[in-house]
């Protein structure tokens, strides 16, 4: 049996042999993992390629009324992101436990600027009367498409958000790990992990800045 | 090694490992979680079964009498739900599969323990959410909870039902997820992909499909709710939403889930045919790549559950050639099933009566799935008993016959016990009588007009139904023996070697039960599957070599 | 399998480029293409995309078997909108008279 770690903690699970099959194990997990989380965030985006199809122009320009710099600032706040957790990453590889923290940190604080802005978006867009519902007011001709496109607004980026918040946990619970010394150079599956789930939601926002944001502008 | 293996029932093994409620609550051993679920999944049967028992008691007369339409088409509702999330789709995966799997593949463990207990307490928070929903009064949808009622119209307790299947769906994706990793990272060395038994290969295209699949049921059944409670209209015509479009997403996970039923099943099947033959499965290649290819190809049939629901004849037509095309994997399975049976030695034993009536029944059920692939058909019978007779076929013909069949033929690893042969025959015997008496005549029925989910029917369908109804109580005697007999085995019946039928696999090369870690000595793979005659001259199917791996 | 470490440096260069590419799909979405300005954009994010699987997610350095898992999910997706829209997009071919 291989000898697999120099901390005190045992990092090697009962069931596998070495941490090099645990950690092959815990990445095709994470992987698969994604592929789901690809599928459920699927039903929303095949439900807008339809509806788009069926209402090309409508759609467009209902999406002028989405705040062009808000979405395009977020796009940045989530690319620094996704950076500061790749280094974060890195800081695990080499055993760097403050680069760890720091980057983590740095993470978080991006995920937290992201929040706020679309929290933001939202209480504009409650403030306008898109929020579909009783009180949805859009100017004609476009209100039934109007509500249409804002229902799968909210639901996409709502989806979205709430798994940023997630991954805001997740990204807090691993700083307290680190800062308890559990990851090292050979054993630190739980940082890279947690970093493929934070790029993929990374992922899913650059599909939806351009398919909510920037479908209508060529028309303005 | 001797092939009928002498090895005495151990001091210590995983059901005395630990005693106490929290040794179960809490454990990681997944032989053990797949207890944990055959209670649970137990329960919710009976569950559903009792909702059939009032609806069969309904149409024993041609008058709506018994209850209102309106609990009629909650009763059909809740059986439905019950049976399919509930019973069904985790039926042999989180109950066999979960005990098999590693023992299959000489693991000790799944790859992600925690996490398939926390699939188990997925399962019942989903199924406390539906028991919630039931004692609530039930919802009346139907289980395909169609828009614009279910988001519109409907009073009942849609977000509720719908909240506990999200729930429950968690607990499959993570099952299916759990599987697809154990199976590529974690076989014993010499386990190659083409040395595995056939029901590792079902296990492994059913978890793609409750990987794959799962989520997009989440997701449309999610916006179902928020459809209800939040009025994001993606499926309302008055946003320019259109209804079909639930039926597309709802469809697309809700065909690759009858694959997830009735694969396992397959796999099943083939161990028992191979294990009672004493005959590799002929075709095992075609075999396992069948698997595979039910699991792909079952993604691209959805349209056929939308023949008549205004989608284009065009994409109709697409879908009615890939629904022929997707019954040729199961065909393979079933022409190879009986070839093995070719000049094969065959024993008549409880679990291969299951298998022979899997053969016979899934076949009638799948024809009659062609019958409804072709669009012209569809129009006819759509929506009528036919299509009713048609699913229960391969669901309870097909999918719990092999449940029960696997269910017997591992209970003596389960349990360490044999159970008895004379009642587990005679159960075997009336469950198949009573399920054709059951639904048979559905299929003339259906083929005559009865439409599906109406409480009241023309008179002159009233014989047919009655034998149904007559057929349904005989099933469920059929279904209420091995409870018992099963149950008193445990304490009482004899106790079981190793190997007792005896037969190939890793699963045999340890004692009955098996130790906690599965094996004493990690185990290295040398022979071919279902290597019958290697067994025979007493070389086991692995080498129990002391190796570098001690467990 | 050693795991690879990607230097900080390329982590600096893909960063650069991702921002890049934002800017770009910005301002490519107010010159007016036509139909192209979807295929555009959708264009540039399957980049960005394959930018941040590649070298953050250390896709590229990867066993092939992640690769293959990824390319499955895309594809399933693809069978799902493909699907789905070859429903929606022919419903207008038949006419009755």
């Amino acid at each position: 049996m291989a000898e697999s770690h120099a901390t005190s903690y045992s990092a090697l699970a009962h069931q596998f042999d070495t941490l090099e099959q645990q950690r092959d194990a815990a990445t095709l997990g994470m992987w698969v993992f994604l592929v789901t989380e690809v599928m459920f965030f699927g039903g929303l985006f095949t439900s807008y390629v339809v509806y788009r199809s069926l209402h090309p122009f409508a759609f467009a320009q209902v999406s002028q009324h989405l705040d062009i710099a808000l979405g395009t600032i977020n796009t940045a706040v989530l690319i620094c992101s996704s950076f500061t957790m790749a280094t974060a990453v890195y800081g695990a590889q080499k055993g760097r436990r403050r680069m760890i923290v720091v980057f983590l940190t740095l993470t978080i604080l991006l995920g937290l600027a992201f929040i706020g802005i679309k929290l933001y978006e939202y209480y504009q867009k409650f403030v306008e009367h898109f929020v579909p519902g009783n009180s949805f007011s859009f100017p004609a001709p476009y209100a039934r498409q109007a509500e249409m496109f804002f229902s799968l607004y909210f639901a996409m980026t709502g989806l979205h958000a709430l798994h940023m918040i997630v991954g805001v946990g997740l990204l807090t619970w691993l700083i307290v790990l680190t800062a308890r010394g559990r990851f090292t150079p050979e054993y630190h599956s739980p940082v890279e992990l947690t970093g493929l789930y934070w790029h993929f939601v990374d992922i899913v926002w650059i599909f939806l800045y351009p398919l909510l944001y920037l479908i209508g502008r060529h028309l303005e | 090694m001797q092939a009928e293996t002498t090895i005495e029932p151990p001091r210590a093994h995983y059901l005395n490992a630990d005693y106490g409620w929290r040794s179960w609550l809490f454990t990681t051993d997944h032989k053990r979680i797949g207890i944990l679920y055959l209670v649970s999944i137990t329960l919710f049967f009976f569950l559903g079964g009792l909702f059939a028992a009032l609806v069969r008691l309904e149409l024993a007369t041609p008058a709506g009498d018994l209850v209102s339409s309106e609990t009629y088409n909650k009763l059909f509702s809740m059986h439905g739900i019950i049976m399919v999330f509930f019973f069904l789709i985790p039926s042999i995966p989180a109950v066999l599969g979960n005990f098999l799997v590693p023992l299959m593949i000489g693991a000790r463990d799944v790859a992600f323990p925690r996490l398939n207990l926390l699939s188990w307490y997925l399962f019942n928070l989903g199924g406390l959410f539906m028991l919630y929903a039931v004692l609530r009064g039930g919802v009346d949808t139907g289980w395909t909870f169609y828009p614009p009622y279910s988001s519109n119209f409907a009073n009942t307790n849609v977000a509720a039902a719908v909240t506990a299947i999200f729930i429950a769906g968690f607990s499959s994706i993570l099952t299916g997820l759990n599987f697809v990793v154990t199976i590529h990272s974690m076989r014993a060395p010499g386990m190659t992909w083409f040395r595995l038994p056939l029901f590792i290969w079902s296990m492994y295209a059913t978890s793609i499909i409750q990987v794959l699949g799962t989520p997009v049921l989440a997701i449309t059944l999610a916006l179902v709710a928020a459809e209800r409670l939040l009025h994001l209209g993606v499926f309302d015509p008055a946003y320019g939403g259109d209804p079909v479009l639930f039926q597309h997403l709802f469809w697309f996970y809700s065909h690759p889930a009858v694959y997830i039923m009735v694969l396992p099943s397959m796999g099943v099947v083939s161990e028992l045919v191979a294990t009672f033959t004493r005959k590799n499965v002929y075709g095992y290649k075609f075999v396992a790549f069948s698997s595979i290819a039910i699991a792909v190809f079952g993604f691209l049939v959805w349209g056929h559950h939308l023949f008549v629901s205004g989608q284009s004849v065009y994409a109709g037509m697409v879908f009615s050639f890939l629904s022929y095309a997707v019954a040729i994997p199961s065909a393979i399975k079933v022409f190879n099933w009986t070839a093995t049976l070719h000049k094969a030695s065959v024993s008549y034993q409880t679990p291969m009566l299951y298998a022979f009536g899997f053969i016979g029944l899934f076949t009638i059920g799948g024809l009659t799935g062609l019958f409804l692939a072709a669009l012209g058909i569809d129009i006819h019978v759509t929506d009528t008993y036919f299509v009713i007779a048609h699913f229960h076929y391969i669901m309870v013909g097909g999918a719990v016959m092999g449940y029960l069949g696997g269910l017997h033929y591992w209970w003596p690893k389960i349990s360490g016990r044999m159970y008895p042969e004379g009642w587990a025959k005679l159960s075997a015997l009336v469950v198949f009588t009573g399920f054709n008496l059951t639904f048979f005549p559905q299929f003339l029925l259906g083929y005559m007009g009865m439409p599906r989910r109406y409480h009241a029917y023309p008179p002159e369908f009233q014989v047919l139904n009655v034998m149904s109804s007559a057929g349904a109580t005989i099933l469920g005697v059929g279904y209420v023996l091995p409870m018992v007999y099963l149950v008193w085995s445990m304490r009482y019946g004899p106790k079981a070697s190793a190997n007792p039928w005896p037969s190939t696999g890793l699963e045999w090369q340890t004692s009955s039960p098996p130790p906690t870690e599965n094996f004493e000595v990690t185990p290295v793979v040398t022979n071919e599957p279902y290597d019958f005659p290697a067994l025979a001259r007493g070389r086991a199917g692995a080498q129990l070599e002391p190796e570098a791996h001690p467990a | 399998m050693t795991e690879h470490i990607v230097p900080i440096r390329v982590y600096a260069i893909i960063f650069a480029a991702l921002l890049a590419l934002t800017a770009t799909t910005c301002a490519i979405s107010f010159i007016n293409l036509g139909r192209m300005n979807a295929v555009v954009a959708l264009v540039i994010a399957f980049g960005k995309a394959l930018l941040v699987a590649l070298f953050f997610m250390h896709l590229r350095y990867s066993r092939r078997l992640m690769q293959v898992v990824v390319v499955a999910g895309l594809f399933w997706l693809g069978i799902m909108i493909a699907l789905t829209m070859s429903d929606f997009l022919t419903r207008g071919w038949l006419t009755y008279r």
